[in-house]
C-alpha cells in the first residue's frame, strides 16, 4: 500500500500500519497538507528513530503553525474591534480557536473570517489601515471578478507579517447553484472569550462539505475529508444529526454534505448518519479516485480524472456562458 | 519514478527520484564516498521530473519538486540535471528543516570547536570553507549550518561544495581531480563545478562541535577587522535564517546561547590569502 | 491631548534579551522576535503598571527618566504607533 492509501490507512488506524514505505507516507502527508495531523497520530506507535525525528518535529512545527494562526486571528481582531462587525473565524483558524478535536495538527495557511456582506467596505478599509494590503496580481479582470461573483474579498496581505486574511461574506461563490443562507449562519455564529466566533457545530460541517465538493476542483481533498471525520466524530448526538440535516436543505447544501458524509465513511470510517447519506454511488467512486491520486513519491497522478475536476470547479462557480468568456480572457493574458 | 537515489548528508537522509538517469549518474559519482541512508528510510524527498510529459524526451527540461516546491521556480536543461538535484536537496532544507535552526553559513572545524562564517552570496564564505578544508581544518558545511537547539552543538552537513566561476581554478589547483564534478557552463549563475569535501570531513560527518567563533567575511575590500556588537549579530543571524521565524522561544534562546558564548568578528579581505592569515591569527589568540 | 488607552501583555508573554544598547523581545503570544531601542522597553515595562494614555505614559516615564520639551508628546504617539502595529501594544477595551 502506497501513497495517499497508505497515508489514509495511517490516519484511521495508526497501530494498524507496521513497517511500511515511511517515505511515502511522509511524502504523501506533506503533499496533502496532512504531516501535523499524521504526526500527532502516529505518536504512540513504535516507529523507526528517523521517522520518530521527523514526527517530533512536525508536531512542533504544528505548535508554532497554531501560535501564528491565533495571532493573525488576534490582530485582525484588533483592528476589527472599533467596528462592531461581527467576524466570524473559519476553516483551520476557527478549530484553533475553539479547541476543536479537527485542530489536532491542523495546518492553516490563510485567515479566513466570514462577515456580513453589507459591512464589507467598512472592514476592507479597517484592514487597510491595520497595515494589510491588495496582493498585487488581484488586479484589473480578476479583481472585478473577485468582487462582483467570488464569496470574499480579493485577498489581502499583510505588509510586514507578510501573512494573508481572506474575508468572505458566505460560504459560497454567488454564482453556484446553491445559495446558503449567509444571515442564517451569522445568526448562529457562537462567540469565543475574545469577541471573536466561529460558526454553529452544524454549520461547520456544512461549510466544510460545501468547501470541499462546491468550491474546488478537490486538491486538498483529503485533508478537508479529515476535517470532516474529526469534526462530525466531535459533534455526533442524536440532536447533532437532526440539526445537521435541516440546516444543510436551509443553505441548500444537503446533497453536498450526504456526500461528505459518505466519503468519510468510506476513508476514514466515520460513524454517520445512513439515513441522511445514503448510499454509496458511482459517482462517489469518482470522487474517491480523485481524493486518493497521489502514489508514493507523492506525485499526483491520473491526470485526465484530475482536469474532469478541475473543469467541474469552474463550471460549478459560474454558469457555462460566463465560464466560457473568462476562460478566454485568461487564455488572452 | 524511473530511477532512484538516496544520500546521507550529516543527519539528513535524501530520496532522489529521476526520470532521466544521467544526472542521478553523476550525482552517485560525486557522492560515492557518502553513505547510504540505513534501512532505506528518509527525511525528505526530492524529484527531478519533466515540466511536461513530453519534456522528459523533447528538449528536456527538469522541473525540480518533492516534498517542499518553490511554485514559480524555472525548470533547468537537462545537462545541468546535477546542478537541479543540487537544488532540489537545498530546497529541502530552506524549506522543510525544522529540527535545527538553520542558517546560511559555513562551518569548519579545529581541535574540537568550530568557527561559523555568514554573509551575503557571493561574499566568499564557500571559497573560505573550501580552502580552509583544505589546510587543517575540517569542513563541516560550506552552505547550511545546523544549530542543535538542544546542545548548542553545531552539525555537519557536509554536502558537495558549489564553486564558482574563478573559485573553480583556485581548488582545482589544490584539490585531487577525482572529487569534482563535471564543470557546467551557461547555468543562471554562470560557471559551476561541484567539489566534495576531503575523506576526513565525510567520515566525520556524524561528529558535531560547539561553536567557539563567528565570522562576517566580506571579499573584495581592504583588510579590516572590527568587531560586531551582539545586537547585530543576532539580527544577521535571524537574516541569514530560513527557519527562525518558525521555531519560537527555543530559536530565539538557542541563538542568544550561540551569540553570548562566541566572539563575534566582522572581517574584509582582499583576497583569500590575507583572510586566512587573519583568521590563524584570531584562531591562535582564542585558543590561547 | 490623551487618546486612546494603552495596555500590554504581562510580564511572562515576553523575553528580553538586552544586547550593546538594543533590546530583543521574543513575544510569545506572535512568536516573533522583535529588535527595538529605548524608549521602547520602557514604554512597555511602564504599560505593565496598568493601562494608560499617552499622557499617563509621559508622566510615569519622567518619574525615572527624561523626557521632556514638546517632542516627548510626538514621540511618544510614534513609538505607541509603531509598538501597536507590531502588536506589542494594544488599545484596552
Amino acid at each position: 500500500m502506497r501513497g495517499a492509501r497508505l497515508l489514509v490507512r495511517a490516519l484511521r488506524d495508526p497501530d494498524g500500519v507496521g513497517d511500511c514505505d515511511w517515505a511515502g507516507l511522509i511524502s504523501a502527508a506533506r503533499a496533502e497538507q496532512l504531516m501535523g495531523s499524521l504526526a500527532f497520530r502516529m505518536e504512540e506507535q513504535a516507529v523507526p528513530a528517523r521517522v520518530a525525528a521527523t514526527f517530533e518535529a512536525a508536531r512542533r512545527d504544528a505548535a508554532q503553525t497554531r501560535t501564528q494562526a491565533l495571532w493573525e486571528a488576534e490582530m485582525a481582531r484588533r483592528a476589527l474591534a472599533p467596528l462592531g462587525v461581527p467576524v466570524i473565524l473559519m476553516k483551520g483558524t476557527a478549530f484553533h480557536a475553539a479547541n476543536l478535536d479537527a485542530c489536532v495538527g491542523r495546518s492553516v495557511g490563510d485567515l479566513d473570517v466570514m462577515v456580513p456582506r453589507r459591512r464589507l467596505d467598512e472592514v476592507e478599509a479597517a484592514l487597510l489601515r491595520a497595515g494589510w494590503e491588495h496582493v498585487k496580481d488581484a488586479q484589473g479582470y480578476d479583481d472585478d471578478y473577485y468582487r462582483r461573483w467570488m464569496h470574499e474579498l480579493p485577498p489581502l496581505i499583510h505588509r510586514t507579517r507578510d501573512r494573508m486574511i481572506d474575508v468572505h461574506h458566505t460560504i459560497l461563490p454567488l454564482t453556484a447553484r446553491p445559495r446558503p443562507d449567509a444571515e442564517a449562519l451569522i445568526a448562529a455564529s457562537i462567540a469565543l472569550e475574545n469577541g471573536l466566533r466561529i460558526l454553529s457545530p452544524a454549520d461547520i460541517v456544512i461549510h466544510a462539505s460545501a468547501h470541499l465538493f462546491a468550491d474546488g476542483d478537490l486538491a486538498g481533498g483529503l485533508r478537508n475529508l479529515w476535517d470532516i471525520d474529526r469534526l462530525l466524530r466531535e459533534f455526533d448526538s442524536p440532536e447533532f444529526r437532526r440539526t445537521l440535516l435541516e440546516r444543510a436543505r436551509l443553505h441548500q447544501l444537503a446533497p453536498h454534505v450526504a456526500r461528505a458524509l459518505r466519503l468519510s465513511n468510506r476513508l476514514y470510517a466515520t460513524p454517520i448518519d445512513r439515513i441522511f447519506a445514503g448510499r454509496f454511488t458511482l459517482a462517489d467512486r469518482l470522487f474517491e479516485a480523485r481524493l486518493l491520486a497521489r502514489n508514493g513519491w507523492g506525485q499526483e497522478r491520473r491526470k485526465a480524472l484530475r482536469f474532469a475536476f478541475y473543469l467541474r470547479s469552474h463550471w460549478l462557480r459560474m454558469p457555462p456562458l460566463m465560464l466560457a468568456r473568462h476562460l478566454w480572457i485568461k487564455a488572452r493574458r | 519514478m524511473r530511477h532512484r537515489l538516496d544520500i546521507q548528508i550529516g543527519p539528513v537522509a535524501f530520496r532522489i527520484g529521476s526520470a532521466w538517469k544521467a544526472p542521478l549518474d553523476a550525482l552517485g559519482r560525486l557522492y560515492a564516498a557518502y553513505p547510504a541512508p540505513a534501512d532505506g528510510i528518509c527525511d525528505f524527498t526530492v524529484r527531478l521530473e519533466p515540466e511536461k510529459p513530453w519534456r522528459r524526451i523533447f528538449r528536456p527540461s527538469v522541473a525540480i519538486r518533492g516534498d517542499y516546491v518553490l511554485p514559480d521556480a524555472a525548470p533547468m536543461a537537462l545537462a545541468h540535471g546535477l546542478l537541479a538535484a543540487e537544488m532540489g536537496m537545498n530546497l529541502q532544507m530552506a524549506l522543510g528543516q525544522k529540527s535545527w535552526l538553520l542558517l546560511h553559513a559555513s562551518t569548519v572545524e579545529k581541535g574540537g570547536r568550530a568557527m561559523i562564517m555568514t554573509g551575503e552570496s557571493g561574499a566568499g564564505k564557500s571559497t573560505l570553507a573550501a580552502l580552509l578544508g583544505e589546510r587543517g581544518w575540517r569542513l563541516m558545511g560550506d552552505e547550511f549550518a545546523l544549530l542543535d537547539m538542544d546542545s548548542g552543538q553545531l552539525l555537519p552537513f557536509p554536502r558537495a561544495i558549489s564553486l564558482k566561476n574563478g573559485a573553480i581554478r583556485v581548488m582545482e589547483a589544490k584539490v585531487d581531480a577525482a572529487r569534482f564534478g563535471p564543470r557546467l557552463e551557461g547555468t543562471p549563475k554562470g560557471e559551476i563545478r561541484h567539489m566534495r569535501p576531503n575523506d576526513d570531513s565525510l567520515a566525520r560527518m556524524g561528529e558535531g562541535a560547539m561553536p567557539a567563533l563567528i565570522l562576517f567575511p566580506r571579499f573584495g575590500e581592504a583588510e579590516a577587522i572590527r568587531p560586531v556588537g551582539a545586537a547585530e549579530s543576532f539580527m544577521r543571524f535571524t537574516q541569514a535564517s530560513t527557519n527562525y521565524v518558525n521555531l519560537g522561544r527555543r530559536g530565539f534562546e538557542s541563538l542568544n546561547r550561540l551569540i553570548d558564548a562566541c566572539p563575534a568578528l566582522a572581517i574584509d579581505y582582499p583576497d583569500t590569502e590575507s583572510a586566512l592569515a587573519l583568521v590563524d591569527d584570531f584562531w591562535g589568540a582564542l585558543a590561547a | 491631548m490623551a487618546g486612546p488607552l494603552y495596555t500590554t501583555d504581562p510580564s511572562g508573554a515576553i523575553h528580553a534579551l538586552a544586547l550593546d544598547g538594543l533590546s530583543v523581545l521574543f513575544h510569545a503570544p506572535s512568536g516573533m522576535t522583535h529588535i527595538v531601542a529605548s524608549p521602547a522597553p520602557e514604554i512597555l515595562a511602564a504599560l505593565r503598571q496598568g493601562p494608560a494614555d499617552a499622557t499617563e505614559l509621559l508622566r510615569r516615564l519622567g518619574a525615572h527618566f527624561d523626557v521632556e520639551g514638546d517632542e516627548a508628546e510626538g514621540a511618544i504617539h510614534a513609538r505607541l504607533d509603531e509598538l501597536e502595529a507590531a502588536g506589542l501594544v494594544s488599545r484596552a477595551a
